[in-house]
């Protein structure tokens, strides 16, 4: 029986998971993160928010990309329930999720804070930071 | 200013890019839980050998090499000069294949594919199955997460059931039940509350909803239409093929209403432009097909893939597969050999093929199990929107 279902609340990961690597172009994200706040890069020609930060706008083309603080709120768009860990430093369950954000882009993130019972769609969300490895600060949600 | 995409050539205005093209061998090596002794290179290696057999040619025939060690067989194969294109994946690589023979350049090509000996660390997913993309790697993600999310938004959107997504599952893991060549050959029969009763992987996967890992090679000759007087065994011929993608697979939220450019819509129906260009290009209509070779990675997909490509209505595809439609003796049998769910699935390229061949044989008629009477087209697919891509490819009896 794991921590995790112990106390019926889905809890971050232990900090021996797997950390990103930052990129060029995603350094600023994980350094925002590591300050606890969330950005997002968004087209200032166009508007459009790039699911993967780049040197230019996915949309239109635009070079003219800056990083938006985000809220760091949104919902609930679509969860999976995992009881096979994709490494075994991974405690089951845990849940991966697509959170529809407030900013009107995706990201996937963990859920922590509720118990399985709780997942629903559309379900309010507020971000939250916790350490995994190479020294970042990993976004998570829990019910807002 | 031009407004809308140039029409994809048809029969009336030019001849058919792949009229010159024939399927001509196809083989499927022993397909095993683990096939010690051999590499992923050296089980390609048999296939391909094996695929050249059953269409009555050997490798001095071979002028060309497609698809996964392309570059190697080269050299194993003792061939030299050969033409060789280098995308591993798949229906595309059968695609380099025709093109290679329909644009002049072979008259014999080769594509072949093996997994073994690749999946060692078990207390992980497999490794092919564990994004490394610094947005998604440590939230454990792996491709049953990843068409979960998929499958989820689904139900959350028409109420489609687990029952329906057991419905799936039992039903190919039944046709790998009876099917002597599949690893899971024997295994069976399930019903879908065997399915509902196994252990939960990924909600709402439970683990007979997903492909299992296995270890096999397979392979498929491409030849001339001037050389078909020669082969062993009557050829298939290619009635159309296309491939839509999204994005890289596992690097962003692969949701289902991702994208979508116009009148083809979101990832959620990826496949379906690759499936109108691959029919239009046949001169077909959905209702022309006669089995679904289609790729299972999970048994969400199926129900997906039958919305996408115009078998039934969206959010139908549950009701669509309560009706029976997909099983024996239905509208459209799916993946007659068991799929990734029991036939095989070796790795990242040979289960690919192996829907492709299998349609090949369903055309033969020469299936010697689930055979569906006198089939003259099959729809046989790559991917799924888990992976934000949906590959297609139509073949049929007669040449276009």
């Amino acid at each position: 029986m794991t921590e995790q279902l112990d106390s019926g609340v889905l809890q971050p990961q232990p900090a021996t998971v797997p950390g990103p690597t930052p990129g060029i172009f995603s350094q600023p994200y994980w350094d925002a993160c590591a300050r606890g706040q969330l950005i997002y890069q968004q087209c200032a020609a166009c508007s459009a928010i790039n699911l993967l930060p780049g040197q230019r706008c996915a949309r239109c083309a635009s070079e003219d990309v800056a990083w938006q603080p985000s809220a760091g709120r949104g919902t609930l768009y679509s969860w999976t329930v995992v009881w096979r860990p994709q490494r075994p430093e991974f405690q089951v369950p845990y849940v991966p999720a697509i959170i529809d954000m407030a900013e009107g882009y995706r990201m996937i993130a963990g859920i922590i804070g509720c118990t399985l019972d709780d997942l629903r769609a559309e379900m309010p969300l507020q971000v939250e930071f916790h350490a995994v490895a190479n020294d970042i600060q990993l976004p998570y949600f829990r019910p807002a | 200013m031009r407004t809308s995409r140039p029409a994809t050539p048809t029969l009336s205005d030019v001849s058919h890019p792949y009229r010159n093209v024939a399927i001509a061998g196809v083989f499927n090596t022993v397909q095993a839980r683990s096939l010690p002794g051999h590499s992923s290179l050296s089980i390609a290696i048999e296939a391909a050998h094996g695929a050249l057999a059953d269409a009555g040619l050997t490798v001095h025939d071979v002028d060309g090499l497609a698809g996964q060690f392309a570059s190697e067989m080269g050299m194993m194969l003792g061939r030299g000069p050969v033409s060789r294109k280098l995308t591993s994946l798949g229906i595309p690589a059968i695609i380099d294949a025709a093109a290679m023979i329909a644009l002049g350049e072979c008259e014999v090509v080769v594509a072949a594919a093996g997994g073994a000996g690749i999946y060692t660390e078990r207390s992980s997913t497999a490794p092919w199955t564990r994004p490394t993309n610094e947005f998604v790697a440590s939230y454990g993600l792996f491709t049953a997460a990843e068409f979960a999310l998929i499958a989820r938004r689904h139900m959350v959107m028409y109420g489609t059931t687990e029952q329906q997504l057991a419905t799936v599952a039992a039903t190919i893991r039944n046709n790998g039940h009876v099917n002597p060549g599949a690893v899971f050959s024997g295994k069976g029969p399930f019903t879908a509350d065997d399915v509902l009763a196994s252990r939960m992987v990924a909600d709402p996967f439970h683990l007979l909803d997903c492909s299992m890992v296995s270890e096999g090679g397979c392979a498929l000759v491409l030849v001339h239409a001037d050389r078909v007087k020669d082969l062993r065994t009557p050829p298939a011929w290619i009635l159309g093929a296309a491939g839509d993608l999204y994005g890289p697979a596992y690097q962003v939220a692969p949701s289902f209403d991702l994208g979508g450019r116009g009148e083809f819509g979101p990832n959620g129906v990826v496949g379906r432009r690759a499936a109108q260009i691959s029919l239009r290009m046949g001169g077909l209509r959905v209702d022309d097909v006669d089995v679904g070779e289609f790729y299972d990675p999970f048994s969400f997909e199926i129900i997906r893939q039958l919305e996408a490509f115009g078998f039934c209505g969206e959010g139908e595809g549950g009701a669509f597969v309560d009706d029976g439609n997909i099983g024996p003796g239905g509208r459209l049998p799916v993946t007659t050999d068991g799929g990734t769910m029991s036939f095989s699935h070796a790795g990242i390229n040979a289960q690919q093929f192996q829907r492709v061949i299998r349609g090949v044989e369903q055309i033969r008629g020469t299936c010697q199990t689930m055979q569906v009477p006198d089939a003259h087209v099959a729809l046989c697919t790559n991917g799924g929107a888990g992976a934000l891509f949906t590959d297609v490819m139509v073949i049929g009896k007669e040449r276009p």
